[in-house]
């Protein structure tokens, strides 16, 4: 299993060989995807399974990159697959780093907090809009579509968030199982 | 200083305001002019909106002789002075002051200019539409206690 340190330095030479743009303009670009939605749909639990189904489908092609480009070797355990997420796969896509914590009793349960997130800069969520829309559901679609692309159901919550007055943003990843794909026996 | 600040947006609708009173002599400016059957405060409020808002002719007749976006005082009503300030995007700040204090007045104008540009990047807040985020508020009040 690979160090805290050695992911760190993955994750910097691997933001490093990343093309970048500027963060006004992706924050800028997600605020008023976000706010197409809610014009179009006017429901903000529908919004959220929006930006979700988007997420995944991101989150199924980014797959790809991150194995391509990050090059990280094989993770042993899920605590050590929330470890990569954190420190390479978000440093790599989002140019941030999470911390990882997780409790001994649940060994399939992770939290990752990110101290600051790209996402929320200049946003203020109106007062109706509070405590419902879940403004960084991309990252929840995002991750789980990614991890079902290499064989784990998880199911991702953001328990915590800035807009609504929380410290910063924590992601809750639940394991689900392990997808297992082998043939049936009878397949020739 | 007694100050009475207001952001009015590109098609002349009132976006912000924000008043500090310091002494009773605000009230002075309510002794004029209208003596309808409001209440006091009422008559304050309505007679400021009506000195600021005519002030804006005269604005829109010098921002066009200055480069600067700070413009100093544009009017006067009796001891009152207004002082104005236009955004790139055509949105003008007023102050209705007592006292000569451009410096002042200059350094909050540029503060507040800064802050509304970021909170004008919120992708919720509608342009040209009255400000209701109480943060912008409290930074406002902020700036003007320590400014004006």
């Amino acid at each position: 299993m690979s160090s805290k340190a050695s992911l760190q330095r993955t994750g910097d030479s691997a933001f490093k060989r990343m093309d970048h743009v500027s963060s006004e303009l992706f924050t800028l670009t997600y605020g008023s995807l976000v706010l197409q939605l809610i014009e179009d749909f006017e429901d903000y639990a529908e919004v959220n399974n929006q930006l979700e189904r988007m997420g995944n489908n991101i989150g199924q092609r980014l797959i790809e990159e991150f194995l391509a480009k990050s090059r990280v070797s094989k993770c042993g355990d899920f605590a050590e697959t929330c470890e990569v997420i954190a420190l390479v796969g978000f440093r790599m896509f989002l140019g941030v780093t999470g911390t990882v914590s997780q409790s001994a009793k649940e060994p399939h349960v992770c939290h990752i907090t990110l101290a600051s997130n790209p996402l929320l800069d200049f946003v203020e969520l109106p007062d109706e809009a509070k405590g419902v829309l879940q403004y960084s559901n991309i990252l929840v679609g995002v991750l789980k579509g990614a991890l079902e692309m290499v064989q784990m159901r998880v199911d991702v919550e953001v328990v915590h968030d800035p807009l609504v007055g929380d410290e910063a943003t924590e992601l809750k990843l639940t394991l689900l199982e392990i997808i297992n794909d082998e043939p049936p026996p009878d397949d020739e | 200083m007694n100050s009475f600040f207001v952001m009015v947006g590109s098609d002349d609708t009132l976006l912000f305001e924000n008043q500090v009173i310091n002494n009773g002599k605000a009230a002075s400016l309510a002794s004029v002019g209208l003596s309808s059957g409001m209440d006091k405060a009422d008559q304050k409020d309505v007679l400021t909106h009506f000195v600021l808002f005519s002030a804006l002719d005269v604005v829109d007749e010098e921002m066009w002789r200055t480069q600067n976006m700070f413009l100093r005082k544009v009017d006067k009503f009796e001891e009152w002075e207004v002082s104005a300030f236009v955004t790139a995007g055509n949105i003008r700040f007023l102050i209705l002051h007592d006292a000569r204090n451009d410096d002042g007045i200059r350094t909050f104008f540029t503060r507040v200019y800064d802050l509304y540009m970021k909170m004008a990047l919120n992708p919720f807040y509608k342009l040209n539409s009255p400000i209701t985020s109480p943060s912008f508020a409290a930074k406002v009040r902020a700036l003007a206690d320590e400014h004006l």
